[in-house]
């Protein structure tokens, strides 16, 4: 970094709050993501104003400024993929309001999002959007990257709950967008620009997100399949009885296969698929839906049906969802997650293409994720270092992306583009979609400044590349 | 992209962290659900200070891009060892073995003599007096002296420690009156049980707890006799090396666990009795320690399976007849290492719910660290204190008179944490053995 730059950042963030050290810098080069790229500085600031000031010298000075939570991305979201600073936007944790009155929270992006969680549910109300990362994972990189996590198919994703956003803009000013009213048509929708935008706009200061009443009970069930293709028209006849779940969960044989090897609780090594669903609201009501829905389930072919009767049986059944990630980790060292979505309509045919690119690649791909949104989670479980695999990935990467978009679907219901699927982007929306998102960065960013590398693909790069 | 690459051959030091733990650090996939768990994380709030973030480093230091000195020792040096990211680690990533690699590593890295070497005062005590009991006796017996005839009294009042140090100063309060020599149970002799033999267990008596704590071995013994264990001392046990291999003194800690398998072995005890969570814990990692020593693994193994803690014990065999009642609200902090790596959680709280009279109340955060580490309170006091005070937060809102441990380094720290809050009159910091002992009318 260039003496006088390093000069003017000195003059707005004190030196114990400011890293040039390599172990720092090298501490912020990754997220959860596959790929790791060198910050030259690394800046904890602890307000908007000072983020104003750095955003100001980075814009003078053309350094790349990359804004980062805790750092859970699964697509590269927060990686200094050109130098540059790393913003550690994590001492921001100072405002968690609840509004009861009028049913919001506002929060500063550093707090961690299970804590809204709790904060709201001590108020009787309830912040829907759930990434498997909550405990960690701050509010502010959870709307950057839109991930929302089971809760999406009943009650939307996050970009549903936020209204209002206070940002700091690539070229330093500090703007409020939205408000405290839940309708507001008021010129552009910048509050939902933003929100998903993976830090290229923006850096969000505060967030105002809507909260619900809190749902009084919910009852959890089972179900084994021996045929892949029942376990998709069950939750089709499902969602088309009009009764809507608040979680559907699918895992494939391959997921029931490593977590029956990981922690053995008797799952069924034999079966194509595993359902767990889940309803929630008022106690007479989920009582009956829940039979509905178990009986659906048997006429579509369910080998097996479990309602749980108790809080530990409802906690068994979601722990065998649970155990999927570490379960594939013993797999093998690198595991490449990716989110691609369809229609649900279309799960069945989907999983019959991964179940066919697991065989074309001979790798270690595992499916299990969202199905009542059509949000799957194939992930392929591989080393790395094993450069010959790792070419075979890449391939097998394009065409899960291929499959999904031809289906009908998207490259990503929840983990955003980043630097793993900005290859693919014009395959999804067409040059001229492309060209539109790019004329907004160029408005708004004029020195491409704003985590640059992420979302848009390089000149000439048509897919992803893993190993060089 | 950058793709890890072996260490260049010339650094032997990397090299030899390379094949002890960068397959550890490669099963790390960096979800970062490590980084609530970790108190030094919340308290210095950087990456480097998360177990997450060390992991990387040390894998960054395997591969040859970062410095030993330079870049890794701090970072290292600042973690705590409380090891509570395995328990909250999806994957089972071993960072305790990843974090003791690195220790040694640091120490035996070429620029390690200028810089960061380990500071006399550590050297002294870990390799000149800890694995002798004779000394660590005499320094008990020194500590008895000071205590009795009053000097400790003028020292206090002339402020001199905290001149010097108050780390020091802080810890000359923290300990505990010292029982006088003639009543400590000497190593070699046999306690029969109180009525029926129902289990032979061996003691195992730790350097500290032996030296500055015997009051407590001694009433550990009189708690096993009386449900019924017959309790052996054998001669020649000596420190269990838990201080040395968080110190990254590996061989030293590797020559202390022979000298404990010879001495422990030999006796036929079923069961090797602990009251000490962080030594527990080290004795029940023998067998990861000497795994690749051909002559010593399969004893190591056989005696980190008789290793327990003493609240299983007590636990497994009583109900312990008590016959006082204990009027107050008593509360729990975990021993890290009793709760990470022993993972025994309940029976200490089990033990403290049935003593008669005792309303027990859980703190918020009792799985948090409570920042002694061994003697990194000594070394980081700052921080330490930093962590600490957070945790006595946390104890008031219990409203607790007694506050109890399971093990020597909790049970200073807790006193330390209430003489800075001067509450000394309202709350006590005991070991469990004690607050038990008094319920049984023993003392």
């Amino acid at each position: 970094m260039e003496k006088e730059a390093l000069d003017d950042l000195s003059q707005v963030i004190p030196s114990d709050r400011m890293y040039l050290d390599l172990a720092e810098r090298y501490c912020y080069s990754y997220d959860a993501s596959f790929g790791e790229y060198l910050p030259e500085i690394v800046i904890q600031p602890k307000n908007a104003e000072e983020i104003s000031e750095v955003v100001k010298l980075a814009n003078t000075h053309k350094i790349p400024v990359y804004p980062r939570g805790s750092g859970t991305s699964l697509s590269g979201g927060p990686l200094p993929v050109k130098g540059g600073m790393v913003l550690d936007m994590t001492l921001l944790r100072d405002k968690l309001i609840i509004d009861r009155e009028n049913m919001l929270a506002i929060v500063s992006p550093g707090v961690i999002t299970a804590n809204i969680h709790k904060k709201a549910e001590d108020a009787g109300l309830f912040y829907p959007p759930d990434p498997s990362s909550s405990n960690v994972a701050t509010i502010g990189g959870n709307l950057l990257e839109n991930s929302s996590g089971p809760k999406g198919l009943k009650y939307g994703t996050t970009k549903e709950y936020v209204i209002g956003l206070e940002v700091v803009t690539p070229t330093g000013e500090i703007i409020r967008t939205g408000g405290k009213t839940v309708k507001n048509v008021t010129g552009y929708d910048l509050t939902r620009l933003i929100v998903g935008s993976e830090g290229t706009l923006g850096i969000v200061t505060e967030a105002i997100i809507r909260l619900i009443p809190k749902p009084q009970s919910k009852h959890t069930f089972v179900a084994h399949f021996n045929h892949l293709i029942d376990s998709g028209h069950a939750i089709t006849s499902i969602l088309s009885s009009g009764i809507l779940p608040s979680a559907m969960e699918l895992m494939d044989n391959a997921c029931i296969r490593a977590v029956e090897s990981y922690r053995p609780s008797g799952l069924p090594l034999q079966a194509e698929a595993i359902l767990i669903i889940e309803i929630d609201g008022h106690p007479l009501a989920i009582e009956e839906e829940i039979n509905k829905c178990a009986d659906i389930c048997r006429a579509e072919g369910a080998s097996y049906v479990k309602i749980a009767e108790t809080e530990e049986e409802r906690q068994t059944i979601w722990s065998a969802r649970k155990s999927v990630s570490p379960a594939i980790t013993q797999m093998g060292p690198t595991k490449i997650s990716e989110d691609a979505t369809v229609p649900r309509s279309q799960i069945p045919a989907m999983m019959e293409r991964l179940n066919q690119i697991r065989e074309k690649y001979g790798l270690n791909l595992v499916v299990f994720g969202h199905a009542g949104d059509g949000n799957l989670h194939p992930n392929i479980i591989t080393d790395k270092r094993n450069i010959t695999e790792m070419k075979k990935v890449e391939l097998a990467v394009s065409e899960i992306f291929e499959a999904a978009i031809e289906l009908g679907g998207t490259l990503s219901g929840e983990h955003g583009i980043g630097t793993l699927k900005s290859p693919y982007m014009e395959m999804e929306l067409g040059i001229t979609g492309v060209n539109m998102m790019k004329k907004i960065k160029e408005a708004w960013d004029p020195n491409n400044i704003m985590n640059p590398g992420k979302i848009f693909p390089d000149k000439g790069q048509t897919r992803v590349v893993l190993v060089t | 992209m950058n793709l890890p690459v072996k260490p260049n051959e010339t650094n032997a030091v990397a090299h030899n962290l390379y094949s002890d733990a960068y397959d550890w650090t490669n099963q790390c996939v960096k979800c970062g659900y490590c980084l609530p768990a970790c108190p030094t994380y919340e308290s210095m709030g950087v990456e480097s200070a998360s177990p997450r973030g060390r992991i990387n480093l040390v894998k960054m230091a395997a591969e040859g891009k970062i410095d030993f000195q330079k870049d890794l020792a701090e970072p290292i040096d600042l973690c705590l060892g409380c090891r509570a990211c395995e328990t909250a680690c999806p994957v089972g990533v071993p960072y305790g073995h990843i974090l003791e690699a690195a220790k040694e590593a640091i120490e035996n890295s070429p620029s390690a003599n200028q810089k960061n070497k380990m500071n006399k005062i550590k050297k002294l005590a870990l390799v000149h007096l800890f694995p002798y009991p004779k000394r660590m006796n005499r320094i008990g017996s020194a500590v008895q002296f000071y205590q009795k005839t009053g000097l400790s009294k003028i020292i206090r009042s002339s402020n001199v420690l905290q001149k010097v140090s108050p780390a020091l100063a802080h810890l000359e309060q923290a300990l505990p009156a010292i029982e006088s020599s003639s009543k400590r149970i000497r190593t070699g002799t046999i306690m029969p049980a109180k009525g029926e033999t129902k289990l032979k267990v061996a003691f195992f008596a730790g350097c500290i707890m032996d030296s500055m704590m015997s009051r407590i071995n001694r009433l550990t013994i009189e708690l096993l006799t009386i449900v019924g264990c017959e309790v052996i001392l054998p001669e020649n046990q000596n420190c269990c090396g838990a201080l040395h291999s968080h110190q990254g003194e590996i061989k030293q800690a590797k020559a202390l666990a022979k000298r404990n398998i010879q001495a422990f072995m030999q006796s036929d005890a079923e069961i090797i009795v602990n009251n000490a969570g962080g030594c527990g814990a080290s004795l029940l990692e023998y067998g990861h320690l000497l795994a690749d020593d051909h002559e010593w693994a399969g004893a190591a193994r056989a005696f980190s399976e008789k290793s327990k803690d003493i609240s299983q014990i007590l636990h497994q065999l009583g109900p312990l007849p008590f016959t006082e009642e204990w009027q107050g609200i008593v509360s729990y902090q975990d021993s890290c290492h009793l709760r990470n790596v022993q993972k025994v959680q309940k029976e200490p709280r089990l033990l403290l719910q049935s003593i008669p009279g005792v309303s027990y109340v859980e703190m918020e955060g009792f799985d948090r660290c409570c920042a002694s580490g061994g003697i990194y309170n000594l070394i980081h006091f700052n921080e330490s204190m930093k962590i600490l005070d957070e945790k006595m937060k946390n104890l008031k809102d219990t409203k607790a008179t007694a506050v109890v441990t399971v093990n020597p380094g909790c049970q200073m720290q807790m006193s330390i944490g209430i003489q800075r809050e001067g509450a000394a009159n309202q709350i006590k910091s005991m070991h469990l053995v004690e607050i038990l002992a008094k319920a049984c009318g023993l003392d």
